[in-house]
């Protein structure tokens, strides 16, 4: 670990740097496009109008404040650091990616865009997109991986049926990493109408920034629930990473806090010694892909390889550049865990809670199963629940072996 | 800052200089290297120069070509699964300067498999085999700082890429770290898709040779002799790049292709 800094919380630089990461790695033709996104999300931080307007959507389409919720019955199981919730499944479409659909397609309102394009792996980021575009009455495409298609059919209804177009990729590997290569692809092809609502703290600068914002609603939220539940901030923090929007949402807030402690869960798929798995800041090394410089899966010669995951919403070769800056000043600790243990905590917490969460936020109960034992009575831990997992159920049921024909 | 160099030490300078002695514009080709397998791509580069491509872009190939349109995707997968790497790019460029020294050889791809080789490394590797420069689709003048050291060290120049959506108020910073010719992408839009208007070109060009005494040359989206003709009327330089590779997907005569493209650019009249 370096040397502790003054505050964690102050990136990025001007130039969409965190340390050595981020950035802004796109060609020509976008620059002007990702600038004027710049100008406009700069003009709404300082403009308490867009803050009310915002906060108005939250309350009353997404429903905010989400619930932090006590796991009684988890922690006794455990039967050590008191588990707590904050429950983003209770959101309006099932998980925490609304939060900033809702603050970029404001953003792009202001900005005059009347097409809205997304990248979406397990399909809630597409939903959610699709959501505020059917609110906001916007034309909405959504690039989706073939292979991500297949095995997450709901979610492509629910687009549709929200109005909007699901383009299926084929190029490449067929997945996340692809779909956001095609949706780069049509907006240098349509630079005069189109916003590019991405889904993740990746990207070109200024997403990583803009999209944490939006999601520190989280962490905020969670600071004032826990004074208020509790009395004083918990002592970790736990929570899964994909590009790591969710993490980021309830992490940055408490980044200056050195008593607390911070896990972030990267999908380990099969198991990092493997080969098959999803976890680039233990498995990777810095590349740039995507407008950014981040930890990526690649080959000895710079090809970016293909993640695994049972979690499609994890399933990405890469992570956001301010996780990668956090990782390497050493605030904030990364740790794996597999398909299996995540099945094994979706199970659990299902039985235990009544709570089916999604495969991605499974991994970040699976890490808390490992650590709360370890762990005094009075160690406060919150976990962050990020979605619900109804559009997982076919998939567990598969990795169960069970027959979905045969349940009845 | 762009490097200086004198036209006898610099390809592109000397080529520039010859295409302006014939009053012509110059055509440059773009090929992915390794596709659709080494020995044949190594047959076509070495071939390039007699067909009568003025400048050869060579493509490195790379898995996420966010730029590029489905024909270049596909030959940049073709190359990888017949085991490409930048190593091997490089070894194919070498072997081509063995016969030829004088075409420049400009080196096309994302920044990632440079990013991986180490910049410093791909700098020298590159001008050791013979390469003239790059151009490095996703790095805009905003990241090119961290490549103009050791380009500029070894001789190479960093090809800058502009679109129409670059306005007047960002050109400056395109043009300072600028070298050897300047790329006008006239469509927007990724490679092989649609075609710029000609006047529109035209008058692009004009508004940069107002701004830069760099060579111009026009691409994306040229795909005939008689397309590549109308733009050798405005530019220094055609690039064709999506219809040539896919004449050699096809196996179609590409170098044939390339000659009528030549002739194409050689009865423009300037």
């Amino acid at each position: 670990m370096t040397k502790a800094l003054n505050t964690y919380r102050a990136g990025a630089d001007e130039c969409g740097h965190f340390g050595i990461f981020g950035g802004r790695y796109v060609a020509e033709t976008l620059m002007p496009l990702i600038l004027e996104v710049e100008r406009a999300y700069e003009a709404v931080t300082t403009d308490p109008a867009f803050r009310t307007e915002l906060n108005g959507y939250l309350k009353h389409y997404v429903g905010r404040p989400s619930p932090l919720y006590f796991a009684r019955r988890m922690t006794e199981h455990l039967g050590g650091a008191k588990i707590y919730f904050k429950r983003e499944d209770l959101n309006h479409t099932g998980a925490h990616k609304v939060n900033s659909c809702m603050g970029q397609i404001l953003l792009a309102r202001r900005m005059g865009k009347s097409r809205i394009i997304a990248e979406t792996g397990a399909g809630q980021h597409g939903v959610a997109t699709a959501t505020v575009c059917a609110l906001f009455g916007l034309k909405c495409v959504i690039y989706m991986g073939q292979v991500d298609i297949e095995r997450q059919a709901p979610n492509v209804f629910r687009m549709k049926l929200l109005g909007a177009e699901v383009k299926p990729v084929t190029s490449g590997s067929a997945t996340l990493k692809d779909a956001m290569n095609d949706a780069l692809r049509d907006w240098v092809a349509n630079v005069d109408d189109t916003y590019y609502l991405i889904g993740t703290v990746a990207g070109p600068h200024p997403y990583p920034s803009m999209v944490r914002d939006f999601q520190c609603v989280i962490g905020e939220e969670t600071r004032e629930q826990i004074l208020e539940q509790e009395g004083r901030l918990p002592d970790s923090l736990v929570a899964c990473i994909g590009g790591g929007s969710n993490a980021m949402g309830l992490f940055h807030p408490f980044l200056d806090e050195p008593d607390v402690r911070i896990v972030g869960v990267e999908a380990a798929g099969d198991g990092v010694e493997t080969g098959r798995h999803a976890a680039s800041m233990t498995g990777g090394r810095p590349g740039v892909l995507h407008g950014n410089r981040m930890y990526l899966l690649q080959t000895d010669d710079g090809q970016v390889t293909e993640a695994h995951s049972i979690s499609a919403g994890l399933d990405y070769p890469g992570v956001g550049p301010e996780h990668c800056w956090l990782k390497d000043t050493g605030r904030v600790e990364y740790v794996p865990i597999t398909d299996a243990e995540a099945l094994e905590a979706f199970q659990t917490v299902t039985r235990l809670e009544g709570i089916i969460p999604a495969l991605e936020s499974a991994h970040a109960v699976a890490q808390a199963i490992k650590m709360a034992p370890t762990l005094p009575k009075d160690h406060i831990m919150v976990v962050n629940m990020s979605g619900r997992g109804d559009k997982d159920v076919a998939t567990v049921a598969k990795a169960l072996g069970t027959d979905m024909g045969e349940v009845l | 800052m762009p490097r200086e160099t004198t036209p006898e030490s610099c390809r592109i300078q000397a080529r520039f200089a010859a295409l302006r002695e014939q009053g012509r514009a110059g055509l440059v080709t773009y090929m992915m290297a390794g596709d659709p397998d080494p020995a044949s791509a190594q047959a076509i580069l070495d071939g390039l120069p007699t067909a009568g491509a003025d400048i050869i872009e060579l493509g490195m190939p790379f898995s996420d070509p966010m730029a590029d349109g489905p024909t270049i995707q596909v030959a940049a997968q073709r190359a990888l699964k017949q085991g490409q790497t930048l190593k091997g790019t490089l070894e194919m460029l070498s072997r081509f300067r063995e016969k030829d020294t004088e075409t420049p050889v400009v080196l096309m791809g994302y920044y990632n498999p440079i990013h991986s080789h180490g910049v410093e490394r791909f700098a020298a590797d590159a001008a050791a085999a013979g390469a003239d420069g790059a151009i490095i689709v996703d790095l805009p003048p905003e990241e090119a700082p961290e490549l103009t050291g050791p380009f500029n060290a070894h001789g190479l120049h960093l090809i800058m890429l502009t679109a129409p959506t670059t306005d007047a108020a960002r050109l400056p910073a395109v043009l300072a770290h600028a070298g050897g010719f300047l790329y006008y992408v006239s469509i927007t839009g990724i490679t092989g898709t649609r075609s710029a208007d000609e006047a529109q070109v035209a008058e692009a060009v004009e508004r940069l040779r107002r701004q830069t005494d760099l060579p111009i040359a026009v691409g994306f989206g040229i795909r005939t002799p008689e397309q590549a003709a109308a733009t050798a009327r405005a530019a220094d330089a055609v690039v064709v790049g999506s219809a040539l590779v896919d004449r050699i997907a096809k196996g179609d005569d590409p170098l044939g292709f390339v000659a009528a493209l030549a002739e194409g650019v050689r009865a423009a009249r300037r």
